[in-house]
């Protein structure tokens, strides 16, 4: 000990038959190093003998574990999920009302209104407006609505940062192959990180094309390669012709992602792995 | 070499399997108080049966690092006096607290192994036995960091999983890596490959130095 104070243990300072103090002890205390707890225990009369200090040990271990088990579990994949609907929302509102201003703003001020048509320049000409001083009540209204616009765009930004960051925690594996925003609407798409370990791979693979999927079904059109793992870099760089089977295996790898990640929560790199080998061999067919 | 008392060979299910007494935790087959300690999934167990001295004896203190749903620590519970189980994934932490539900020497711990001053305050010092098998990068590191806890003539027993280390490498090249790290701070006297029951896993019973 370099400050001269003993490590403290988790029975020190509390009562032996306060049960929320001593489970609250474990999940928060620390010691440097381990000591005789038990022959301390007994010593300072927190417990008659060792064999009813493990049974107290024991109860508040078991509490301790419990509480923070539920703490940690309080459906982080809803949580995500929301996250994520959330900031699809927000980049629908904020687009919206950004077309408004560009119509508005030209009408005021003159010019285009930034209006290229796309999002970018819509949230970066209401930044140009958001910093005028308005010189009249139409202006104010102008002006106050650019800021709405600058402030959407922010929180679209903030939960996007808070999917990426959160999405490798839900689900290691499955964040690790498709990409934390990638994961996050698969898992979105399916309802919860459970129904999505439940699903075949052939589902994974079309999940977001639902629309396609059914006109398929109804002898409307051929069956659709990919849903929204279209986005993922290894369907996507793939040549056509083989995109169907690089989604075939992106989707099975995803699948099995998904059920280790439910199932056991344990990352397990050797998918990723796999799944790369695969990703080659596919795209090395057209090569020769 | 012999098995550790509480744990033996048993007739169960028409077949010889290594067994130990207590309350049934995963399906496993019983026979009258015992219940088969099936190798295939349990490290420990594997060890055992390759006759391996992991250090495991009755009244015994045991330190049990990635615990998962309580399968092998409630074996290991079966013979030694007090286990602490830590493992930090929440969904089988709710297992391995139903197990601890069952054996009052079980103390489950949900705590990051990789970090043990954050439970150094609860798991005792003198530790006879320290289990360790944790799928994370830097398994020598984490029976380094817990080290502190083992008696100085304690055993550790360790599950080495080439894949969580590097997926790429050849595992007999991870192995080697990760004993020569071990060796800062432990002496090794067995090791073996868990193979074919337990694909590219190296068991190592050390002692500290």
């Amino acid at each position: 000990m370099t400050d001269g104070t003993a490590d403290r243990g988790w029975f020190e300072g509390v009562a032996a038959d306060d049960l929320e103090g001593l489970a609250r002890a474990i999940r928060e205390g620390s010691a440097e190093r381990p000591r005789d707890w038990p022959a301390l225990a007994v010593e300072a009369g927190f417990a008659d003998d060792e064999a009813a200090y493990y049974d107290c040990l024991q109860a508040a271990a078991i509490d301790a574990a419990s509480a923070a088990t539920s703490e940690r579990e309080r459906a982080p994949d809803q949580q995500l999920v929301h996250a994520l609907r959330a900031a699809e929302d927000l980049v629908e509102t904020t687009n919206e009302l950004a077309e408004r201003l560009a119509e508005w703003g030209a009408s005021a001020f003159g010019g285009t209104g930034g209006a290229t048509g796309d999002a970018d320049s819509g949230v970066a000409y209401a930044h140009e407006v958001a910093a005028r001083d308005p010189g009249d009540p139409t202006e104010e209204r102008i002006v106050a609505i650019a800021g709405r616009v600058v402030d959407l765009d922010a929180e679209r930004e903030a939960l996007r940062a808070f999917v990426e960051a959160e999405a490798p925690r839900v689900a290691p594996n499955l964040a690790a192959i498709a990409g934390p925003m990638l994961a996050a609407r698969l898992i979105a798409l399916a309802g919860g990180l459970e129904a999505l370990a439940k699903k075949p791979s052939s589902t994974v693979q079309v999940l977001g094309a639902e629309d396609a999927l059914f006109a398929h079904l109804q002898g409307r059109a051929p069956s659709p390669k990919h849903g929204a793992i279209y986005v993922h870099e290894y369907v996507r760089g793939t040549r056509p012709e083989d995109r169907g089977s690089a989604a075939r295996a992106l989707a099975g790898k995803l699948a099995i992602a998904a059920r280790v990640d439910h199932y056991s929560g344990e990352r397990k790199p050797e998918i990723d792995a796999e799944l790369e080998e695969r990703i080659d061999r596919i795209r090395s067919r057209g090569e020769s | 070499m012999t098995l550790p008392e509480g744990v033996a060979y048993r007739e169960i299910d028409g077949e010889r399997r290594l067994a130990t007494r207590g309350e049934p935790v995963y399906g496993e087959p019983t026979e009258g108080e015992w219940r088969a300690w099936v190798a295939a999934r349990s490290k420990v167990g594997a060890m055992l049966d390759r006759e391996m001295d992991v250090g495991l004896s009755p009244g015994g203190t045991v330190l049990y690092l990635g615990a998962a749903a309580g399968t092998t620590a409630s074996h290991v519970a079966d013979v030694a006096d007090v286990v602490y189980a830590v493992e930090f994934a929440p969904r089988p932490t709710r297992e391995l607290l139903g197990v601890a539900g069952d054996r009052a020497n079980l103390i489950p711990l949900l705590k990051d192994a990789r970090d043990p001053g954050t439970y150094a305050h609860v798991v005792e010092s003198g530790i006879d036995l320290l289990v360790q098998d944790v799928a994370t990068r830097g398994q020598a590191e984490v029976a380094l960091a817990n080290r502190r806890f083992l008696a100085d003539d304690g055993r550790l027993a360790l599950s080495i999983k080439a894949r969580s280390e590097d997926v790429t490498a050849a595992p007999e090249a991870v192995f080697g890596d990760v004993l020569d790290r071990l060796r800062e701070g432990y002496e090794i006297l067995d090791r073996e490959r868990l193979d074919p029951l337990h694909e590219a896993h190296l068991a190592v019973v050390a002692a500290p130095r």
